[in-house]
């Protein structure tokens, strides 16, 4: 401590360049961990990328089934009715003949010398997709048509490369003379891969055909459990908020509901699917699996997120525009809801959106009210269905899919998650570009 | 705009120079908060710079131990000399350079720790005391050099934000003075104390001056008078005038300085 | 009369109350607007809600009372003795309600006339055939009791629903009559609608407690009831997880909790060095443009649904660990789904949880810390790890109990990542299961809710919510305490 110890700056001490070494390491350690977690974020994202993007194209076999009257209207009357009594066992000789007939008229050589062979290359709904024609239009009976059908599973893996000819020994669905087969067949042009739609817009399917199953109606069911979400949480939200902020005066009853507010905002999902099942259904009865319920339950869920949202907006409205307000004669109400409201819209909105948003990847409390499991095969017919039948939703849906032992399902489960994440994504840029467009700065 | 040919006339006594400053200008972004600023300060003088808010006189203070480059914005022209090395040199630590001009700020900011802790952090990170003995005998002197042992020995373990303002400041110029700074700055230090705390100060200040140079900016023209024996006056980032405290406040050459002693700016 | 029509018929009345309570004030102020104490529209608002607030409330909790007190009248009718072996109380009910459910439709597509269901017998008609044909699949046959019983139910139902169509009409008229009445000029209609509509606030604002309060009842009524069946020191202090839906279950918490508590753990050994040390790099190195790019990035984490990984955990992170540590790599794992996948894939899940919190509460910390330090002579990281962190300490303590009460309630990503084997063990690599995950399991499949193997979940869930309200409630008070320290 005497400043005979007078030494020169420019020259860095021991001690000094050991610390300065700590703080290169200190810094190295935190940018290691934006690092990883961005890893993390581009490893999860690619896998789902790269495991997903198969389920939006898919095989498709053009064939040419001949319409066998003899088979398909014994009597010949072209009685709809009696062609309705065809089941679809009897379409499929039809359909196997017209692909077996390819196989000569491609020149194609294969050890497989029945119809019956093909089976396992087209998907068992080829069969149901070609009568569906045949009973709206009987007309067509005794001609030709060309029909596209979905390729089987197998074929369709082995096309993606999912399927391996390793892998086929033991897999009674497909054997590898039929793998020949379809690799000829791509070559003459009859199996293509093509965008697939039925992906986007169709029903789930039962466990055996995973080349039929989509995610359109569960999409519906995500849909009416939103409106259930939006139609409650919103306006129960800002009038919840509204009282907090603007008239509650401080005193225990509004202590509780605040406290109450935090830590709701907190308790585990399960827990409001455990509230769902015993008060939704068990005590009020109304229907399992329903997007209603549903919706009431992730109603109960997101509210505490846009009350919280909400009353941050409303907090930032500045007190000088209650004062002007209030000044000029407007009752306190009229103030809130001709002024105060309209301006902290915007930030209620985004807060709304972003609060939907994470109900509509919610899936934990969907399970326990029974919209897992339930395979939606028909899209519901009109709102009161819409709202009340059995239906799955996205996030349902997509677990679903992910415990079925077939691993055709998990390319579906994937591409469902990127059009999950579309919705997410989509709904996050409006909120964004809302608060963007509106944030005013007082 | 100060003369600097007569000041280093006048400044030709005995005593050392330690900071000198030549042509130094800072910017904020866009903002020219320094011009042009020259000045020499003397070894064991205590040397007020005054000046009205946003003078620059604080952004200048900074500029000695590098503190403004803990601001992103901020860009810094000129020389800067300690005993003749450019502290704004490439080769300068401003670790090492913090350690030798240590700074006490306009609000005590005591860390949330023990008294003893608090005093023991600049030995502790700049390796300065060899043994536990060593380091209680700094933390010792350094609390009585800053007049506050006899107040806190037997509570040292007592965390530091727990005492009185005027004491606060005090634990913060003896976590300065523990560093075995040769030089001090104070920022308007007495700013946020009461009238009984500033009389301690300003007696420390005094007393410090036997061992360090210390540089202190104050709002108060009164206590740059009791407390300096050099003074500076800043406008608009312009050193107007550096002289003997004595002279600037009873006989200024800049009207701008008479301006402001007199009240009339500021 | 149907539910929507009663709604309809309500709205319409309002809607003609809103004008015509309008056009009264306007007449009795002799159609000057500026004699009136309120503006006209409060007029018509005041009848219009009159007519509806009422009308609505006695709707809503008749709507919820009926199911209840006719459940309990029906049950009433029920003899212990036709109770079929093995059966409870519960089972029967449900069959009642589905047979009464059927017998309705049957009514309303023509296959039955309301005399004809009057008049059918459990012993000559072919009830379950006869409810098939019309989409109602039954499990068994109807028997005599349980037919009667639905006959019984959907009488009572049907008359209850005729009743309250008749209050709550009456009701509506009334009020509509009444708030007419009383407009005139002089008549503070604003007054009484904004007191209206603040009580509809207040409603509103009420309903978040309302619902811990239906939690807690769900929760507390359901589980009491388990323990009646199941001792609750077995349930406690056992160390069995063994459910048989044949009877006999041991269900013991301690398994599941332990296999909770140690994935929680993993996923915050890799949650909190990462995420507290982005926060620390992104609030006190970063500059503002990149930490303008960074931190959007990380929270992106934040919002991508459990579900999505839970499917990472499943079909990636599973099989590379397996690759890894199975029986090609270490052999310390037999199958992909694990302690160590699902600890690791939350893990990601929290990291910006962490960092968010943690970077909010290092950003409290007042600069004149940092430049006292500074002005020392301190580096910047010294600074952090010696001012700056230990300032922010109960802060970011809060913060990690925060991620620990998320961790410790996470369902997806253990329900597909972590197995469903309840054991005790020390072995990351062994497959073991949660709470929540116990949950669905016990709640999802087809085991009858009376049975003990239901109920449990209620008691899992009860566990679950007080052990994450603790921790919650404790971190929010650490955090608050925090904040005001430095406001």
């Amino acid at each position: 401590m005497s400043d005979a110890t007078h030494t020169s700056l420019m020259a860095q001490s021991a001690h000094t360049r050991r610390r300065n070494q700590a703080e290169k390491r200190f810094r190295a350690y935190g940018l290691a961990a934006i690092a990883l977690g961005l890893t993390f974020l581009v490893v999860l994202l690619s896998t789902i990328f790269y495991n997903g993007v198969g389920s939006f194209q898919q095989s498709f076999v053009n064939v040419p089934v001949y319409l066998d009257p003899a088979k398909l209207d014994k009597k010949g009357n072209r009685d709809i009715a009696d062609i309705k009594k065809v089941s679809t066992f009897a379409y499929a000789p039809l359909v196997q003949k017209g692909l077996f007939a390819l196989i000569e008229a491609h020149g194609i050589e294969t050890e497989l010398k029945k119809p019956k062979d093909m089976k396992k290359l087209l998907s068992a709904s080829s069969t149901a997709q070609v009568r569906d024609y045949v009973i709206s239009n009987p007309g067509q009976i005794g001609e030709t048509v060309t029909f596209r059908l979905l390729a089987s599973s197998r074929v369709d893996g082995y096309i993606k490369g999912r399927v391996k000819r390793a892998d086929v020994a033991r897999d009674k669905n497909i054997n590898v003379a039929q793998l020949d087969l379809s690799d000829a067949f791509i070559k003459a042009g009859v199996i293509s891969k093509e965008f697939n739609l039925g992906f986007i817009t169709g029903a789930d399917a039962s466990e055996s055909r995973p080349e039929q199953a989509g995610i359109g109606v569960s999409m519906l069911g995500s849909f009416f459990m939103m409106l259930v979400v939006l139609g409650l949480s919103l306006p129960i939200g800002v009038a919840a908020s509204i009282y907090l902020e603007e008239f509650a005066s401080k005193n225990r009853l509004t202590d509780v509901i605040e406290v109450n507010i935090s830590n709701l905002a907190a308790v585990p999902s399960i827990v409001f699917g455990i509230l769902g099942l015993a008060v939704f259904i068990q005590f009020m009865h109304l229907p399992q699996s329903a997007p209603l319920v549903g919706g009431l339950v992730l109603t109960l869920m997101t509210l505490p997120t846009i009350i919280i949202s909400t009353r941050a907006s409303l907090k930032a409205v500045p007190p000088s525009i209650r004062d002007a307000a209030l000044g000029i004669g407007a009752s306190k109400m009229q103030t809130v809801f001709h002024h105060v409201l309209p301006l902290a819209m915007p930030g209620i909105l985004t807060g709304t959106i972003i609060g939907l948003a994470q109900a509509l990847g919610e899936t934990a409390p969907l399970l326990l009210i029974g919209m897992v499991g339930y395979i939606a095969t028909n899209p519901p017919d009109g709102l009161a269905s819409g709202f009340l039948d059995p239906n799955s939703a996205m996030p349902a849906q997509i677990y679903e899919w992910a415990k079925r032992a077939d691993p055709a399902y998990y390319e579906r489960a994937w591409g469902g998650i990127i059009i999950l994440l579309v919705f997410l994504l989509t709904m996050n840029l409006i909120a964004i570009l809302l608060r963007r467009r509106f944030e005013r700065r007082w | 705009m100060y003369d600097y040919s007569t000041a280093s006339e006048t400044a030709l006594d005995q005593k050392t120079i330690k900071f000198s400053a030549r042509d130094v200008q800072v910017y904020y972004g866009d903002n020219h908060a320094i011009k042009d600023v020259n000045v020499d300060l003397e070894d064991k003088t205590v040397t007020a710079f005054i000046g009205p808010s946003g003078c620059g006189k604080s952004t200048f203070l900074r500029c000695l131990n590098r503190m403004n480059d803990t601001i992103d914005i901020c860009r810094i022209e000129g020389d800067i000399k300690l005993d003749g090395e450019d502290i704004y040199d490439k080769a300068i630590d401003p670790v090492q350079l913090r350690a030798k001009v240590g700074m006490v700020f306009q609000k005590p900011n005591p860390f949330p720790k023990s008294i003893y802790d608090n005093v023991a952090y600049g030995p502790r990170i700049h390796g300065l005391a060899k043994s536990k003995t060593d380091l209680d005998e700094i933390v010792e002197q350094s609390l009585r050099r800053a007049a506050l042992w006899d107040e806190v020995k037997d509570r040292l373990a007592a965390p530091g934000t727990g005492m009185s303002g005027g004491q606060q400041q005090r634990l913060c110029i003896a976590r300065a003075v523990a560093t075995a700074p040769e030089v001090l700055l104070m920022d308007e230090p007495c700013s946020a104390l009461d009238p009984i705390a500033t009389a301690q100060v300003e007696e420390l200040i005094d007393e410090l001056r036997k061992k360090f140079s210390l540089v202190i900016v104050t709002h108060s023209m009164q206590q740059a008078a009791r407390v300096s024996q050099k003074t500076a006056f800043f406008h608009l980032g312009n050193l107007v005038e550096f002289g003997e405290t004595g002279q600037i406040f009873t006989n200024p050459t800049d009207e701008r300085t008479e301006s402001y002693i007199t009240g009339r700016i500021g | 009369m149907p539910l929507h029509w009663l709604v309809l018929i309500v709205l319409a009345l309002s809607a003609v109350g809103f004008f015509m309570g309008r056009g009264r004030a306007l007449q009795t102020a002799g159609g000057d607007r500026r004699l009136l104490h309120s503006l006209p529209h409060y007029y018509g608002a005041n009848v219009a809600l009159s007519a509806m607030v009422p009308a609505f409330g006695v709707m809503l909790v008749w709507l919820l009372a009926q199911p209840l007190i006719v459940n309990t009248s029906i049950e009433r009718m029920i003899p212990t003795e036709a109770l079929p072996e093995g059966n409870t109380l519960s089972l029967v009910m449900s069959d009642v309600r589905r047979v009464a459910q059927g017998l309705d439709i049957a009514v309303e597509r023509g296959v039955l006339s309301d005399a004809e269901v009057a008049s059918l017998r459990a012993d000559e008609t072919d009830i379950r055939a006869m409810l098939g044909d019309v989409g109602v699949a039954l499990g068994a046959d109807v028997p005599g009791p349980v037919l009667e019983a639905a006959k019984n139910h959907r009488q009572q139902t049907a008359r209850g629903a005729m009743i309250m169509s008749i209050a709550v009409l009456v009701l509506a008229l009334i009020g509509f009559a009444y708030a007419f009445w009383r407009t005139n000029a002089q008549f503070r209609a604003r007054n009484i609608v904004e007191a209206g509509v603040r009580a509809l606030l207040i409603m509103a604002a009420s309903l978040a407690v309302l619902t811990t309060l239906g939690i807690i009842l769900s929760l507390i009524f359901n589980t009491i009831e388990f323990f009646r069946l199941h001792p609750a020191k077995d349930f406690f202090f056992g160390s069995v997880w063994a459910p048989s839906f044949g009877g006999g279950s041991e269900l013991a918490v301690l398994p599941l909790l332990w296999g909770t508590l140690y994935i929680s753990l993993i996923a915050l050994i890799v949650a909190v060095p990462v995420g507290l040390f982005s926060a620390i790099y992104l609030s006190e190195y970063a500059g503002s443009k990149m930490r303008a790019y960074i931190k959007p990035l990380i929270e992106i984490l934040a919002g991508i649904p459990t579900i999505v990984y839970g499917l990472f955990a499943l079909l990636t992170v599973g099989p590379l660990l397996l690759g890894l540590f199975g029986s090609q790599g270490l052999g310390w794992m037999q199958a992909g789904t694990a302690v160590m996948t699902a600890g690791l894939v939350m893990g990601i899940m929290l990291i910006p949880f962490v960092s968010s919190l943690s970077d909010d509460i290092i950003n409290a910390v007042p600069q004149s810390l940092r430049d006292g330090s500074y002005g020392l002579g301190a580096t910047k990281s010294e600074t952090i790890r010696q001012v700056v962190l230990p300032a922010a300490l109960p802060g970011i303590v809060g913060a990690i109990l925060l991620a620990a009460s998320r961790a410790i309630g996470e369902t997806m990503i253990v329900v597909m990542g972590a197995g469903a084997a309840a054991r005790l063990s020390m072995n990351p690599f062994e497959a073991m299961t949660t709470v929540t995950a116990k949950i669905v399991s016990q709640l999802t499949g087809d085991a009858d809710f009376a049975s003990p193997e239901a109920l449990v979940a209620f008691a899992l869930g009860m566990t679950l919510f007080v052990i994450t309200l603790c921790l919650n409630a404790f971190a929010l008070y650490i955090v608050r305490k925090y904040r005001e320290q430095y406001e």
